[in-house]
């Protein structure tokens, strides 16, 4: 779980500077999303290493979905559930069905206003211009935001590394991802990018 | 002062049980909370009415028997056991509620009175040293720095008393566990079983039936000897690292 | 009144009778042995869990015998031995401080003012030392150095630092240390063990002990198990008194149905009164709680000079206070034996000087050593103590003097048993403070530890050998003690108008008022003219609910406190007809002109041993001879 939770987290944070880009300007966003698939090339044929971390995303949300369902079911063995557990659980299966949404979103582009092929940029800023879809993200994302903060606290216990600065360094650490991804549609709803 | 006592009351395993009110009077300030129930009971059983089971034994928070999840919160509201609790913790005219400890793993034998052996069986899967009587050497032949023998003895403080499991949403007994191998890994004399240890008690507090932790906190929270969550960590990289190493 | 009959006289025939340093050795060179083959074969029976319990059933089974265990608690490592503070004696003599295995003999005969055999005693003193290292080995985390290496410190008065210690948690970590060697045998399948199960009578076949009658306490089952030889370790009766710092579920009916069935019982009126605990406080409280006797070491005990001086504390001036342990025993202060600072506060108390709500405590004052040491250096000497207080009295011992008062806290006294630890039944060991071995009339400080783990760890699992190489294998016959111990359970369970506990409070009062920390021929008489009515009154009256299926505090304690009441009897009938004063045993018709005990070597140098009988009991005198420490008035003053 920990280290499922830990490779998925490290997709976010490269995902997250990413995205940054937008703020770089429409073209530097679309050659960013095009590298994406471009990588490595001529070396490795186009999209091979893309493919393989969306395989390895797939596989640790099944793993990190499995395990978490093998979690509860324990804790309901041993006949327990509150609070805490539940924001976790409950938590991650916002993130999943956000997950689900944005794929169609801006990934297979079936649920974008725009959808356009080669234009994420633009995607980007027409799913944001809709606001009951920035809403829904910025909610999401805060979900995610909790999610990871304890999930950091608890992978590093998982892991067996224990040090009095963890809980602090994994709150600030969910802070800026979380910061860092609400900037975005955050900054298409005020208009400082279109 | 005068309470309303709201206690569950179970007569077996087998039957369904539930919460009664009891009124009380007069109660001093002065009194455990323990005591206030031995006031009750002695009225109860005068009256020929079944007294409450509950357990006790040393009555100075060291033995771990006592254990009672008063409003919601093991061990009450005050730090320590809670035979440790004085009824100056509560205000006249107060209702408070007193429950068993809530574990599956922990069946209810009768009122407030649960099953705990399951916490002696991660013990026996390993929570001790090999060394039978006769074969110790000189006691001074290995130094212990005295920041290892502190160690040692904060982890080792663990009363058994199971309320890290009571508090724990998942119902995992991982502080509990986690106490006794950081006890013995932060002694020169725990090295040599450390990983096997580590390893069979966790695997027999899953095979139990306890939860497994989600790092929640829960049970630092109300433990009456401060077992800090780190302890829980330090036990986890003993089960991951490999056999071999330290 | 309860008379008694005067039998042969007795003696403990397994002690080699050679110099002192080789008794030991040369009785585990006598003693026969069992082959390991044969080991397996064996079945041995331990009742109890605490030190002496739990050391026993592990070293027994890592010894290949079968061992079958009992305890009352839900888990062995809860017996009342966890509570022990202080720490454990052991003549390591890490301190350069003139300590050897001579002086620890030499003190313990002494301070139990010559009521014990020098044997025995110099046995434990030479074990003594093997105990830390075994302890060690299993990782109990004794207090140690900057260096690394074990911290001591001196206990109790006495001039040498020889106590090992584990914060105030000494006992805690010891039986922490034997529960996981215990743990670790029933893993292996080697100990067979039965929490929440009473030990309700003794089965006893042509002569031997052969088996226990036990009480599931969850269910109510009632069976018997049969074994070649049985060990009771089941710890002391201070419970007889109600109010003590035992744990609550401490009891004496496990050494009493024994001694019915024929085990004698050793000196029952040696009781040890400990100095510090907290006082009372009502009439509802439960137990009374020791605070570590330690906190003699820097604390002075006062009372103000007035009778019933109204003042807070810290309002009375200095000229108006009365050091009285200073002022008594100049030489010691307040660092005297357990047994004379008990008297001496109880004296000042009766003289009416006593303070708190209920005059029956005295001060015990930190300000001139906080002025002296500083804040942090009591704070780490003393906190958690404390604290402890604190959360107890609600009163902050750094600011106002702590109120102190005696309290039962040690038997003495128990079963009988040989230097082999059996009892005058074969086949029946008794270990602990279950047995009266090794303290005389007065228990030094830290030693019950020592003596639990001694017997346990090293002496009966040497002894027990010899009585089992030969001990016919057992017969299981028809047996009567089953359906005896149904019976006496029927005649509990009904409905009267007296709770279990109100007998036991009112015997608790009688004992305290009557066979307490003083004692006279009239107090004891009108002990000994009570306690009948009382037990007649008990089961005459004596109300206990609900049935014996099933799990039933009231019926637990019911069976409890009628053997108290039985027991009772004896420790005053023992009291009345030793009519010297030793060690916790202060008669007042036996004092010196300053008010000290005064020992009547001539005509008490014994060990009372006693039989049970229907109507009257039996005393065997066990004459003690001392070769190597020659009796002398004890003096403080
Ligand atoms: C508060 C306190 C502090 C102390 N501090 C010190 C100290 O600092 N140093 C020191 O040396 N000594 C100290 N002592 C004394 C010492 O703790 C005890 O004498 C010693 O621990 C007794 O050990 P034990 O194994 O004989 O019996 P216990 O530990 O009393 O064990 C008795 C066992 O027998 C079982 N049992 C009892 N009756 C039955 C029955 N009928 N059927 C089945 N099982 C039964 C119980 O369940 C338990 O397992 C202290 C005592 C007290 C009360
Ligand atoms: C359907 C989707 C998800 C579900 C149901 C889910 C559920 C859970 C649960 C129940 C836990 C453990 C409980 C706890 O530690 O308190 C957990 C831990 C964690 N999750 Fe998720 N999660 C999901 C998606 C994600 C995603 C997308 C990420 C990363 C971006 C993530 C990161 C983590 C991390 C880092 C942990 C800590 C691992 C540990 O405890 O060792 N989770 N998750
Ligand atoms: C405001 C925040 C976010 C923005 C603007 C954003 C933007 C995008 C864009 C534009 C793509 C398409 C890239 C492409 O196809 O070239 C994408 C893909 C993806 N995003 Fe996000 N995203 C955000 C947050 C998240 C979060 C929080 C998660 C996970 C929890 C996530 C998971 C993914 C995944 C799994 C893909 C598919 C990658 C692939 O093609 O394999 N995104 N995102
Ligand atoms: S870890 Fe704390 S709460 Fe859990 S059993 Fe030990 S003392 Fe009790
Ligand atoms: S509350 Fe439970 S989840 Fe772990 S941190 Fe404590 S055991
Ligand atoms: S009764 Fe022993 S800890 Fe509470």
């Amino acid at each position: 779980m920990a280290t499922t939770g830990l490779i998925m987290l490290s997709y976010l944070v490269a995902h997250m500077i990413g995205n940054l880009k937008i703020f770089a300007g429409r073209q530097t966003f679309n050659q960013y999303a095009d590298w994406l698939r471009t990588m490595g090339e001529p070396a490795i044929p186009r999209r091979t290493i893309l493919t393989l971390i969306e395989i390895v995303l797939v596989v640790c949300v099944i793993a990190h979905i499995t395990s978490a369902v093998q979690l509860w079911h324990r804790a309901q063995r041993a006949h327990k559930s509150d609070y805490t557990t539940r924001t976790m659980r409950w938590g991650g299966v916002i993130v999943a069905l956000f997950v689900v949404y944005h794929l169609l979103d801006l990934t297979f582009r079936v649920a974008n206003p725009v959808g356009a092929a080669h234009d994420p940029y633009d995607n980007v800023v027409a799913s944001f211009q809709q606001w009951p879809v920035t809403a829904f993200y910025m909610l999401a994302l805060i979900a995610i935001g909790l999610h990871i903060r304890h999930g950091i606290t608890s992978a590093m216990a998982s892991l067996g590394v224990s040090h009095p600065a963890i809980p602090l360094v994994s709150n600030a650490f969910a802070f800026l991802l979380t910061v860092g991804f609400l900037v975005v549609p955050f900054a298409v709803l005020i208009g400082a990018v279109s | 002062m005068n309470l309303t006592l709201r206690i569950w009351r179970q007569p077996n395993a087998e039957t369904a049980g539930k919460l009664v009110d009891y009124q009380i009077h007069d109660i001093g300030k002065d009194l455990s909370f323990l005591e206030m129930l031995d006031v009750l009971n002695e009225r109860l059983a005068s009256n020929n009415e079944e007294p409450i089971a509950f357990d006790s034994d040393c009555r100075e928070g060291i033995c771990g028997m006592c254990g009672l999840v008063i409003d919601g919160v093991p061990h009450g509201p005050s730090q320590g056991t809670t035979c440790q609790l004085h009824m100056r913790s509560f205000h006249d005219g107060q209702t408070i509620t007193v429950e068993p400890w809530r574990a599956a793993t922990f069946p209810v034998i009768r009122d407030l009175v649960v099953d705990r052996t399951p916490l002696d069986r991660i013990i026996q899967a390993g929570g001790y040293i090999s060394a039978p009587t006769g074969s110790a050497p000189e006691a001074n032949a290995l130094p212990v720095p005295k920041a290892d023998a502190e160690a040692a003895f904060d982890a080792a403080a663990c009363i058994g008393c199971g309320a890290c499991v009571a508090a724990c949403p998942n119902g995992s007994a991982m502080l509990f566990t986690a106490a006794k191998a950081a006890h013995l890994a932060h002694l020169p004399q725990g090295q040599p079983e450390r990983k096997t240890r580590a390893r069979g008690m966790v695997e027999a507090q899953d095979e139990l039936g306890f939860g497994g932790c989600s790092t929640v906190g829960a049970c630092t929270t109300v433990c009456p000897k401060d077992i800090p969550l780190a302890t829980i960590a330090q036990l986890n990289r003993d089960v991951l690292r490999p056999a071999r190493s330290r | 009144m309860i008379s008694y009959d005067v039998g042969v006289e007795i003696s403990d025939r397994k002690a080699p009778t050679g110099p002192i340093e080789h008794r030991w050795s040369e009785r585990r060179f006598e003693a026969k042995l069992v082959s390991p083959a044969n080991r397996r074969k064996r079945t041995i029976i331990v009742v109890g869990t605490g030190l002496a319990g739990g050391a026993a059933g592990a070293t027994l089974a890592e010894q290949g015998y079968r061992v079958i265990q009992f305890c009352i608690q839900d888990s062995p490592r809860r017996a009342h031995s966890i509570a022990a503070q202080g720490g454990i004696n052991a003549a390591k003599n890490y301190r350069n401080d003139g300590d050897s295995i001579q002086r620890l003999f030499y003190d313990t005969v002494k301070g139990g003012d010559f009521r014990s055999r020098e044997s025995n005693v110099y046995r434990l003193a030479e074990i003594s030392t093997q105990i830390i290292d075994q302890c060690v080995a299993q990782g109990v985390p004794f207090a140690r150095e900057y260096g690394g290496l074990l911290d001591t410190r001196s206990f109790g008065g006495v001039q040498v630092s020889r106590t090992f210690y584990a914060r105030g948690q000494t006992g805690q970590q010891l039986l922490l240390g034997a529960y996981q060697a215990l743990s670790r045998q029933i893993a292996a399948g080697r100990v067979e063990i039965h929490p929440r199960t009473e030990m309700l009578d003794l089965i006893v076949i042509d002569g031997h002990a052969k088996g226990v009658v036990v009480r599931d306490l969850v269910n109510g089952r009632i069976s018997s198990y049969t074994a070649d030889a049985v060990v009771l370790a089941t710890g002391g009766y201070g419970n007889a008194y109600y109010l003590s710092t035992n744990a609550k579920g401490s009891n004496a009916t496990a050494i009493w149905r024994a001694h019915r069935r024929g085990a004698y019982f050793a000196n029952p009126a040696f009781t040890q009164i400990h100095p510090t605990c907290i006082p009372r406080s009502g009439e509802h409280q439960a137990k009374l709680t020791l605070m570590s006797e330690s906190l003699r070491n820097d604390g002075r005990v006062w009372v103000p000079k007035k009778h019933g001086d109204p003042r807070p504390p810290r309002e009375i001036p200095e000229e108006e206070r009365d050091y009285f342990l200073e002022r008594m025993y100049p030489r010691f202060g307040n660092l005297v034996p357990r047994d004379i600072a008990s008297r001496a506060t109880k004296n000042v108390c009766d003289e009416g000087r006593g303070v708190g709500p209920t005059g029956y405590g005295v001060y015990l004052d930190f300000a001139e050593a906080i002025d002296r040491l500083g804040m942090p250096i009591i704070k780490e000497r003393y906190g958690n103590l404390f604290q402890m207080y604190e959360r107890i009295a609600a009163e902050d011992p750094y600011t106002t003097p702590m109120r102190i008062y005696p309290a039962v806290h040690y038997t003495m006294g128990g079963l009988w048993v040989d230097y082999d630890l059996q009892s005058t039944i074969p086949g029946l060991f008794v270990i602990g403070e279950a047995n009266f071995s090794d303290h005389g009339a007065n228990r030094l400080g830290a030693s019950a530890l020592m003596q639990g783990l001694a017997d346990g760890y090293f002496i009966l699992p040497a002894t027990i050998n010899d009585y089992l190489a030969d001990a016919a294998p057992v017969s299981v016959g028809t047996d009567r003690t089953e359906a005896e111990v149904r019976q006496r359970i029927d005649r509990l369970l009904k409905k009267g108008d007296r709770t279990a506990d109100s007998f036991h409070r009112e015997l608790g009062d009688l004992l305290w008022e009557h066979c307490g920390m003083s004692r006279t021929e009239a107090s004891l008489r009108k002990a000994l003219d009570r306690i009948p009515e009382l037990r007649e009154e008990f089961w005459d009256r004596i109300t206990v609910t609900g049935s014996g299926q099933e799990l039933n505090g009231e019926l637990e304690r019911a069976g409890r406190v009628a053997d108290f009441l039985e027991l009772a009897e004896l420790m005053c009938l023992d009291a009345l007809h030793r009519e010297e004063s030793c060690g916790g045993h202060f008669r007042e018709e036996s004092q010196t002109a300053d008010g000290e005990a005064k020992r009547d070597d001539a005509n008490f140098s014994y060990v009372a041993a006693w039989e049970y009988g229907k109507e009257n009991p039996t005393l065997h005198k066990e004459e003690l001879t001392f070769e190597y420490v020659h009796p002398a008035q004890r003096s403080y003053s």
